[in-house]
């Protein structure tokens, strides 16, 4: 029993010459407090996009965004990539991209059905461009990669800089709106018999959303906004529906997996997304495991509290 | 005799062209329970729109409290149809309740013991403290209703809106949530405007029909307006009305071969 047991452990326990050479690229923390420092630029980012990711990502998931998120991201390659050929800069790339999708799928799309399809049409010509930019861009490879899957040793100081102050629009915007925001994405009738000026609010909000998935691609890459924007927010709404807890566990689990997925990824040779993913998506199901046994629980308290009333 | 609530006179209302009711004189009480039948497509909803100042009338006045009916009024309550909440959404029944109370402000929700009281007083009205903390996607469409009606009652309305806010609930939910709506109309003494296909779960409490049908319409009492010739005559093809075991049935209808109108009715998009 033991012997089997060590025969597994022993490529996890001792990595020798005889075990394959992918180990040392996916963990390698030799120098680490060297890359620590200068790296810490990418960890400020991520943690930065962990807030932006962590709070607008309880509207996503209220609003039902999920989808136009994915398209905006493709969109938001799309300029980055475009941007990075006609060097008009990676981030205001993006940042152009992203934006006019927010627009147009907020536009054309209020209602769902018309959104999907909307973003079903823009995600696929966003990718299409995108590849072209960047077929044409004659420098260096794992820059045009990075737009796609994630990159961490680009983050420089003015970019840095750039990427706070768009977060910091964000998360002021969604602290201004968040209470008649989350009015109507409950009921946008009611809303708009309370006075609530439902159209401009999903307006406003759909730009945010742009912005914030300007950001996350900067730092996740494209493919994978959806595990920053989308992930956290679902696993804390498996857990809590009090709406003051949701968006402090989302912001917890999205800067976890940030910060997390870079630390692991930092001496790697390998993009820092799959890291990041993995961990949000561990944090996922460990909040839907517990959350099964949560509801029932609930279910037998309130059946109680019910027939004594 | 004390002011109306609502009043409308010789109301007309015009959508993409079409007239879908005009010279509509309507007062509503202070307390007074007034249902909103009619045909599909004959402009139900839209009278709320109207009252609600999200569709302007094409003519004529409606004045709410002496006042012109204005967007966004905090004096209307409106309840909607039931629908489901979805798993997304962060909200306990309390929270729900809440947004009534200050919702339609800017900035976050701080959770002062003046607003907590005032929402436990809110759920108290309605009945529903014991699922008040529970998730509301965990809840039955009644329990629903009933947090809605207690959203509506936040900020003390003069006129309480409700677009058929018993469709696809269980016999039991449509008693509770409707006799909710006649008690609270009683002891706080607003207006009632209630629109409704089906009369028979509010036929009781209702104190005039407004009878909606091709342009025209009829006001009164249940009893004056749902007859078989009245309801021939403003429809203009026979209708019979059959009352069986305290049930009102109306039978022939030229609009019910075509059902789904009213749903459309609905999905239109806010202006």
């Amino acid at each position: 029993m033991i012997a089997i047991l060590a025969a597994v452990m022993s490529p996890v326990m001792a990595p020798t010459a005889a075990t394959p050479d992918w180990w040392s690229q996916l963990f390698n923390f030799s120098d680490y407090g060297q890359l620590l420092v200068l790296l810490q630029n990418s960890i400020l980012a991520g943690a930065l996009l962990g807030v932006v990711g962590g709070l607008i990502g309880v509207f996503v998931m209220s609003r039902d965004l999920a989808f136009a998120v994915h398209g905006i991201s493709e969109l938001s390659f799309a300029g980055a990539a475009a941007g990075l050929l006609l060097g008009v800069g990676v981030v205001e790339g993006s940042l152009i991209g992203s934006i006019i999708a927010a627009a147009v799928i907020g536009l054309l799309g209020s209602r769902a059905r018309d959104r999907n399809s909307i973003t079903a049409v823009l995600m696929p010509f966003g990718l299409g461009l995108g590849i072209l930019c960047l077929a044409l861009y004659p420098g260096r490879t794992s820059n045009k990669f990075g737009l796609l899957t994630g990159q961490i040793v680009a983050v420089d100081d003015p970019r840095l800089n750039s990427l706070a102050v768009i977060s910091l629009i964000v998360v002021v915007g969604l602290f201004i709106i968040w209470r008649p925001l989350s009015f109507a994405s409950v009921d946008a009738d009611v809303a708009a018999a309370r006075g609530v000026p439902v159209r401009a609010l999903s307006l406003v909000f759909m730009l945010l959303l742009g912005l914030a998935v300007a950001v996350s691609v900067q730092v996740v890459g494209a493919l994978l906004v959806l595990s920053v924007l989308v992930t956290p927010a679902a696993a804390a709404l498996r857990i809590s529906s009090n709406p003051i807890v949701v968006p402090v566990l989302s912001t917890v689990f999205a800067v976890v997996s940030l910060v997390g997925g870079i630390l692991l990824a930092l001496g790697s040779s390998v993009p820092i997304s799959p890291y990041v993913t993995t961990i949000s998506f561990l944090i996922y199901v460990v909040a839907r495991l517990t959350s099964g046994r949560r509801a029932r629980r609930a279910s037998n308290r309130r059946r109680i509290v019910g027939a004594e009333a | 005799m004390t002011e109306p609530v609502l009043s409308l006179r010789d109301a007309e209302l015009t959508l993409g062209g079409r007239v879908l009711w005009t010279g509509l004189d309507l007062d509503v009480e202070p307390g007074e329970f007034v249902a909103v039948l009619g045909a599909n497509g004959s402009g139900k909803t839209s009278l709320l729109k109207t009252v609600l100042g999200q569709h302007p009338l094409s003519a004529g006045s409606a004045t709410l409290l002496g006042d012109p009916v204005r967007h966004g009024d905090r004096r209307i309550g409106y309840v909607p149809q039931q629908r489901l909440a979805d798993e997304g959404t962060p909200l306990r029944g309390r929270d729900l309740v809440g947004l009534g109370v200050d919702g339609h402000r800017w900035g976050v929700a701080l959770p002062t013991r003046a607003r907590r009281r005032h929402i436990d007083e809110l759920l108290a009205a309605v009945g529903a403290q014991h699922y008040a903390n529970a998730s509301i996607s965990s809840l039955s469409g009644g329990e629903q209703q009933r947090l809605r009606i207690g959203q509506a009652l936040a900020g003390d309305p003069a006129l309480l809106l409700c677009d058929e806010p018993l469709l696809s609930l269980d016999l039991r939910a449509q008693g509770v949530v409707s006799r909710l709506i006649d008690d609270n109309r009683r002891a706080r003494g607003f207006g009632v405007l209630f629109v409704t296909h089906d009369i028979n779960p509010i036929l009781d409490m209702v104190d005039r029909v407004l009878y909606l049908a091709g342009r025209r319409f009829r006001i009164g009492t249940p009893d004056d307006v749902l007859r078989s010739e009245v309801l021939s005559e403003l429809y203009q093809s026979p209708v019979d009305v059959i009352r069986a075991r305290g049930r009102v049935v109306i039978v022939g209808t030229p609009d019910q071969s075509h059902a789904h109108e009213h749903e459309h009715d609905h999905a239109g998009d806010l202006p």
